[in-house]
C-alpha cells in the first residue's frame, strides 16, 4: 500500500481490467488492419481532413455534462451553476441523468477507494468523444484529505483528465470560465 | 415473483452517494438494504493528526449544505472543555448565522425535492432565494459555502458596515416570496396526491429508530435540541419547535416550510437587537485541559453530536461525530416496506439525507 | 435541575452497587462506568425505569492500555444525557449487542466493528459498513499505521 492506486481495477466477481490510455477517434482508425481495411482507412483519412475541422467546430456548441455530484463541490457545480444567477445553460450546457448522453464527466468531490471502480465504470459507459474535468481540489490531488487512508489522491490516478478547475469549493464563475475555455479549445481541435 | 432492484451510487433521486437495494414484488416494495461508505474520507482519524484549530475547516466539509451548524458544534464543544465564554456580540452573530444557514439548507432541500416530483420551476425559485442568503453570508465571512467562521472564544471577524440593514432587507424579500412558493406547491393536486399518506413513520417506531429533527417532528414528537438542551441564545428568546401530527411525507414537508418562516422571524429579531462590543474573548487557552464532553446542536437535518476526548496535548485524542442522516438511512427499513416503487423518490426526499456527514 | 440529576444518579447507584458515576458541574450530563457483563441489563434498566428511550450513538475510544465502548443515551422528553462507558480488552474486544433493545444500534455497532475491531455478540449482520469489504485493518485504533 503506497501512494498510488494500482493500475488494475479488481471487480467483485474476480475479473479485472486495466487502465489504458484514452482512445480518440483518430487512433481508432489506425488500428483497423487488412487490405480492405487499409483502403477504407485511406478513404477515411482523406475525408477526415475535410470533415474534421467541421466536426470540431460543431462539437464545441453543446457540451453536455454529468449530473454526478460527489461531495461539497456538487452543490456549486451541478446545482448552483444551473440557477438563475450563474446561468450556465446559455453556453449550451445540459445535464442529463444517464451516462450514455454525457460528453464531459465532471468529477466534483473526493474520490474514495470504495467509489473508484464505480466511477471507472461510468467513464467507460460514456461514448466517444469524451472529456474529463476534475473540479475542486479533492479531485485534482486529494485536497484537504490527501493523507487519509481511504482517499484516492486525485482522479487522474484512475482516468485521464483533460481539465483541472481549482478551488475549495469551486466558485461558479471559475467553472463558467472553464466551460468557455473548453469550448474554445474543442473548436480549435485541441484536446 | 421477487426481484432485487438497485438504486446505485449514481442516481439523481438519492441526493448523494449511497446505494439502496430494494426487493420488489410486482410494484410493491418488500424490503430494503442500504449501503453507505462511498464518501468515507476518514475525518475522525484526520482529527488526531491536525491540531485543534486546524481541524475547524474540516467540520464545514462534513455536511456541506449546512456547514455553519456543524462548525458551531465542534467549536462550542471545545469551548466548554476550555471553560471559555464568548462575548455577547459573538453569541448573537453565531446564532444569526446558524439560522440563516438553516434557511439556506431548507431551500436546497426544497429545490431538490420539487425536481424529484417533477416541478422544475420550484428548483429555480429555491436556488434564486438561496443566492440572497449566500450573498449576505459571503459579505460577512468571505465565502459562499464553507465559511470557517466560528473560532474558539468568538467568531473570526466582525460584520461590515451596512450588513445588518442589508440582511434585514433580504429577509423581508424572502418572506414575501415564500408565499408564492408555498402556493405553487400546495395548489397543485398532483403534488398533494403524491405526498399525502405516503411514508408513514409512527411515533413509537420513530422512537425506536432514534430519529431526530424534522423527521421526528413530523411524527408528532416534540424534540428539538434548541428546546430540550438549549445552547447559544435559544433559551433567552423562548424557542418553540414546530410539530405536526400526521407522520407522512406531507407532514415533514410542512415542518420544514414552517421552520423557514420561523428562522426568518428569529434572525430578524436578533439582527435588530444586535449589541455592540468585541467579537472575541480576551483570554483563550491554547489547548483544552484533559477531559471529555458530549455536546449537541440542532443542524437543519436533525441532531448533531460531538463527543470529544482531550488529553491536554496539541491534537485531539478522539473526536466522534454523530450524524442525523446516518440514523435516518436506517429508518428506511421501517418506512418503505408496503409502498409502491413510484413513491420512493417522495420518501427519500422527505428524509433529506446529506452524505457528507453520514460517511464522514 | 442539577440537584435532580444528582439524586437520580444516587438512586441508580443504590440499586446497582458496583457502579461509578460523575456529574459535571452546571451541565446536563452524567457519566457512568459499568462492567462489561452487566452492561446489557443496565441499559435495559435505563430504558425501562429511568425513561432513556433515545440511543444517540455507540462509539469507542482506544486508550493505550484498554479500549472503552461508550453508549450515549438521551430522552425524547427532557434534555439529560447519560454517557455509559465500559472497558474491554484491547486484544480481543467483545461486548453484548443492544440491537434487541434499540434497533437503531445496528449501524452504530457495525461502524465500531469496522473502525476498532470490537465484536458484538448477537448482532444480526456484523460486517463492514463504511470501508470497502476487502480493507485490511481497523483504522481508528492507535496502532494503525499512517500512510
Amino acid at each position: 500500500m503506497g501512494d498510488e492506486l494500482p493500475r488494475v481495477i479488481h471487480m467483485r466477481d474476480g475479473s479485472a481490467h486495466a487502465v489504458v490510455g484514452l482512445d480518440s477517434s483518430e487512433d481508432f482508425l489506425e488500428r483497423t488492419d487488412g487490405l480492405v481495411g487499409k483502403l477504407a482507412q485511406d478513404v477515411r483519412k482523406g475525408l477526415w481532413k475535410v470533415l474534421g475541422p467541421l466536426l470540431y467546430w460543431g462539437r464545441g456548441f453543446s457540451p453536455w455534462g454529468s449530473h454526478f455530484g460527489i461531495a461539497c463541490c456538487s452543490i456549486e457545480v451541478p446545482m448552483a451553476v444551473f440557477g438563475p444567477l450563474f446561468d450556465v445553460e446559455r453556453h449550451g450546457v445540459l445535464s442529463p441523468s444517464t451516462a450514455r448522453q454525457w460528453d464531459m464527466l465532471w468529477v466534483s468531490g473526493t474520490v474514495t477507494r470504495k467509489l473508484a471502480p464505480r466511477i471507472r465504470i461510468l467513464y467507460e459507459q460514456m461514448l466517444e468523444p469524451k472529456w474529463v474535468v476534475a473540479i475542486g481540489d479533492c479531485a485534482i490531488s486529494g485536497g484537504p484529505f490527501y493523507d487519509s487512508y481511504n482517499v484516492v489522491k486525485g482522479v487522474d490516478k484512475i482516468m485521464p483528465v483533460d481539465m483541472y478547475v481549482p478551488g475549495c469549493p469551486v466558485r461558479p464563475e471559475t467553472f463558467i470560465d472553464a466551460i468557455i475555455e473548453f469550448r474554445r479549445r474543442v473548436r480549435e481541435g485541441k484536446r | 415473483m421477487e426481484m432485487w432492484v438497485n438504486f446505485g451510487p449514481q442516481h439523481p433521486f438519492t441526493h448523494g452517494l449511497w446505494r439502496l437495494k430494494v426487493k420488489v414484488e410486482g410494484e410493491t416494495v418488500v424490503d430494503v438494504e442500504p449501503t453507505i461508505g462511498y464518501l468515507h474520507r476518514g475525518v475522525e482519524k484526520l482529527a488526531e493528526k491536525r491540531s485543534w484549530v486546524k481541524f475547524i475547516p474540516y467540520n464545514d466539509r462534513l455536511c456541506y449544505v449546512a456547514s455553519m451548524g456543524w462548525t458551531e458544534g465542534y467549536v462550542g464543544a471545545v469551548e466548554r472543555l476550555m471553560g471559555v465564554e464568548p462575548p455577547e456580540r459573538a453569541l448573537y452573530l453565531r446564532t444569526i448565522t446558524s439560522e440563516l444557514q438553516r434557511i439556506a439548507s431548507h431551500f436546497v432541500w426544497l429545490g431538490a425535492y420539487s425536481i424529484d416530483l417533477g416541478n422544475f420551476t420550484a428548483l429555480l425559485f429555491a436556488v434564486r432565494e438561496r443566492e440572497f442568503i449566500l450573498d449576505s453570508l459571503s459579505r460577512l465571512t468571505g465565502h459562499r459555502m464553507t465559511y470557517n467562521y466560528p473560532r474558539f472564544g468568538g467568531v473570526a471577524r466582525d460584520a461590515p458596515n451596512g450588513w445588518v440593514e442589508r440582511t434585514i432587507r433580504y429577509l423581508n424579500r424572502i418572506e414575501r416570496k415564500m408565499n408564492d412558493f408555498v402556493n405553487l406547491m400546495l395548489d397543485n393536486e398532483t403534488f398533494l396526491k403524491r405526498v399525502q399518506g405516503v411514508g408513514i413513520l409512527k411515533k413509537s417506531v420513530a422512537k425506536e429508530w432514534g430519529v431526530t429533527g424534522p423527521v421526528a417532528r413530523g411524527s408528532g414528537l416534540k424534540v428539538d435540541v434548541r428546546y430540550n438542551d438549549p445552547y447559544l441564545l435559544y433559551e433567552e428568546i423562548g424557542f418553540e419547535p414546530v410539530v405536526e401530527k400526521d407522520c407522512d411525507c406531507f407532514a415533514r414537508y410542512m415542518v420544514r416550510i414552517r421552520e423557514i418562516y420561523e428562522s426568518i422571524t428569529i434572525a430578524r429579531e436578533l439582527l435588530m437587537r444586535l449589541p455592540e462590543g468585541d467579537v472575541m474573548a480576551k483570554r483563550v487557552p491554547r489547548v483544552p485541559p484533559p477531559g471529555e464532553i458530549y455536546y449537541r446542536v440542532e443542524v437543519p437535518r436533525g441532531e448533531a453530536g460531538y463527543y470529544i476526548v482531550s488529553d491536554g496535548k496539541d491534537v485531539p485524542y478522539r473526536v466522534k461525530i454523530r450524524s442525523p442522516a446516518y440514523v435516518h438511512i436506517q429508518a428506511t427499513k421501517a418506512m418503505m416496506p408496503g409502498c409502491n416503487v413510484a413513491d420512493l423518490p417522495a420518501i427519500l426526499g422527505s428524509l433529506d439525507v446529506c452524505l457528507g456527514d453520514t460517511d464522514r | 435541575m442539577i440537584l435532580d440529576l444528582y439524586r437520580i444518579a444516587e438512586a441508580i447507584r443504590a440499586s446497582h452497587p458496583d457502579l461509578e458515576f460523575d456529574v459535571k458541574e452546571g451541565e446536563r450530563r452524567v457519566v457512568f462506568k459499568v462492567k462489561a457483563e452487566k452492561l446489557h441489563n443496565f441499559i435495559k434498566f435505563l430504558r425501562d425505569e429511568v425513561g432513556r428511550d433515545f440511543l444517540s450513538t455507540v462509539t469507542a475510544v482506544d486508550y493505550s492500555d484498554r479500549m472503552e465502548v461508550v453508549y450515549i443515551l438521551g430522552s425524547y422528553s427532557d434534555g439529560f444525557i447519560f454517557v455509559v462507558k465500559t472497558e474491554v480488552d484491547r486484544e480481543n474486544p467483545e461486548v453484548e449487542s443492544v440491537v434487541d433493545l434499540f434497533p437503531t444500534a445496528n449501524f452504530h455497532e457495525r461502524e465500531v466493528y469496522d473502525m476498532f475491531g470490537v465484536r458484538f455478540r448477537n448482532h444480526p449482520n456484523l460486517r463492514r459498513l463504511l470501508l470497502p469489504d476487502d480493507f485490511e485493518g481497523h483504522p481508528l485504533r492507535k496502532d494503525y499505521e499512517w500512510w
